[in-house]
């Protein structure tokens, strides 16, 4: 089992590596729009507590974007399903569909961790003063578990790269904003933050801007998401024995 | 060996008129497959072939029927079967972000191959097929040939016991084909069994022990090639009429050189092939 994940890794680490360069200028220009409008731009005018606007700011980028990133790192296994038919080799292999699912999902992981390094580097740059620890990246590493067995389950469940996108569009962009990302989820009606808060990507950015300024820990959200990530785990192994149908 | 006990595939499609219908791909086939043998599937489009093919390699689960390998059933344990086969495809299935050589790597690796014999196997596998140059080539760069090639490289990398393939020879020039045929042969007489498909009915001639002949999902009939040949009589004979070109078959040469004396045009004398009794058996297709 074990060796069937380091393949699996293996081998979108090979892709990956190829375009690393790529792949880190292009992760660049989303978090530094971000920091430049709503931190340096909107963000001189707004208060939020006692710290300032970026260190509100920056937790919520790093969800947003460690969703975005692990979820879209899953997204080409629809073309390799559908068109390429290159997951064929992976379903005769003497593997487990675990195995498989656990792999890919690590290697998302790894793609939302180097891309939450570069908005770290970025946002010190831009002077934010944040608490980062080993918990605060724990925590980041739920979030793209979770956001990656989407991927996983929207790639094999879907049959076009279009209905994929509306996944994006209909599910990750309205969290993106919404989540307590770049304002707390209080601000919104009664009905609509109720639905919020169920959600996972809220959960993490509250939990990373709680460890950034150091407030005690909201146990309960951590539970939360290790739950998404198990119910993730179950659906995506869904999908994959779906396909075989 | 190899036992198919009744195995069943459904489809849901949707009809013309975008109504979910039921379309039987797989009808209640039985069959055995002994050690060693090569063993052909032979039906016109859309037979089923391939759908067989795919629940025999677990890449598809069966509406209902068991596959049972050495005594082992598919359900039981299905990661030792797996480690036991080899697959050529009938569609092309490179991963397209890997090179020609890290997409053999994967496939070893996946068959838990140590690093040393890897390497060894994956060279020869290359040399083989004379791919040995395209080894940092993407997959896109090589022909349709090329492909074909190296999916078979592909699928004897890890030295199946038992190996499918799935019209293997399909788009390779002859002289590619009939190294190939060598190399199916040299795997049988090794002990390897092997399972294929072919619409060239000289391929199944010249390969398989025995030919199962399916059709609309259904086996037709199974039995050797000569055997198939000779139940339809020895001796063929060819002729043209308006209504287009017709056969008739003889047990001796004698019963149809006689037959073909009394035809009008000339005729054709030859000895009874395998296509001849397909196409008896699965029936000619009307206004083709
Ligand atoms: N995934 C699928 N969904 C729905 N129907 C399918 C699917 N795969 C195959 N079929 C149908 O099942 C039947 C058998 O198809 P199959 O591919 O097994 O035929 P085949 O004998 O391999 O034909 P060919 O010689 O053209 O390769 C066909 O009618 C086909 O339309
Ligand atoms: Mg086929």
């Amino acid at each position: 089992m074990f060796y069937d994940i380091c393949t699996v890794f293996w081998r979108d680490w090979v892709v990956l590596k190829r375009r690393l360069p790529k792949f880190i200028l292009s992760r660049m220009v989303a978090p530094m729009l971000y920091l430049v409008a709503f931190g340096w731009g909107l963000g001189r005018n707004i208060q939020v507590g006692s710290g300032s606007y970026i260190d509100f700011l920056v937790p919520g980028i790093m969800a947003l974007n460690s969703m975005n990133i692990s979820y879209n790192s899953l997204t080409p296994l629809c073309t390799e399903r559908v068109y390429h038919r290159s997951i064929g080799e992976y379903i005769i292999a003497p593997m487990t569909p675990s195995a498989f699912l656990v792999g890919k999902v690590l290697a998302a992981v790894l793609r939302g961790l180097i891309s939450s390094a570069i908005i770290m580097g970025l946002a010190f740059a831009f002077g934010a003063t944040l608490n980062i620890t080993v918990f605060y990246i724990v925590v980041l590493i739920l979030n793209c578990v979770i956001f990656a067995e989407v991927g996983f389950f929207a790639a094999l469940s879907t049959d076009s790269f279009e209905e994929l996108s509306q996944v994006n569009t209909y599910i990750l962009l309205p969290m993106s904003f919404l989540c307590g990302t770049f304002f707390t989820t209080a601000a919104l009606p009664d009905i609509i933050r109720v639905f919020i808060d169920i959600l996972p990507l809220t959960h993490t950015s509250y939990l990373l801007r709680g460890i950034a300024t150091q407030s005690p820990v909201a146990w309960e959200s951590v539970a939360v998401l290790v739950l998404y990530a198990i119910i993730g785990f179950i659906l995506g192994m869904k999908a994959y024995n779906n396909q075989l149908k | 060996m190899i036992k198919i006990d009744n195995l069943v595939k459904e489809f849901t499609i949707r009809d013309e008129h975008k109504k979910r219908v039921k379309h039987l791909a797989v009808d209640n086939l039985s069959l055995e497959v002994q050690d060693g043998e090569i063993f052909g599937l032979l039906g016109p489009n859309g037979a089923g072939k391939t759908t067989t093919i795919r629940m025999l390699t677990m890449e598809m689960e069966p509406t209902a029927g068991n596959v049972v390998y050495n005594g082992c059933s598919i359900f039981k344990d299905p990661l030792s079967i797996k480690k036991m086969i080899g697959v050529v495809p009938q569609n092309i299935n490179f991963d397209n972000d890997l090179t020609v050589g890290e997409n053999m790597e994967l496939h070893a690796k996946l068959h838990h191959m140590p690093v040393t014999e890897r390497k060894r196997k994956i060279a020869e596998m290359l040399e083989f097929v004379e791919l040995t140059h395209t080894v940092n080539l993407m997959p896109k760069a090589l022909s349709g040939g090329m492909k074909r090639r190296l999916l078979i490289a592909r699928a004897l990398v890890h030295s199946p016991q038992i190996l499918f393939m799935d019209e293997p020879t399909v788009a390779l020039d002859p002289q590619v084909r009939r190294r190939i045929w060598d190399l199916i042969r040299a795997l049988a007489a090794n002990g390897t069994t092997v399972v294929l498909t072919t619409h060239y009915i000289e391929e199944a001639e010249a390969l398989c022990n025995r030919v199962a002949i399916i059709n609309t999902g259904k086996l037709i009939d199974i039995d050797t090639p000569e055997s198939f040949c000779n139940r339809m009589g020895r001796m063929a004979v060819e002729w043209d009429s308006p209504e287009g070109r017709q056969y008739k078959f003889f047990d001796s040469r004698k019963e149809a050189a006689a037959y073909a004396a009394d035809l009008e045009h000339g005729a054709h004398i030859r000895k009874t092939n395998l296509e001849d009794a397909f196409i008896e058996l699965t029936g000619r297709k009307e206004g083709v």
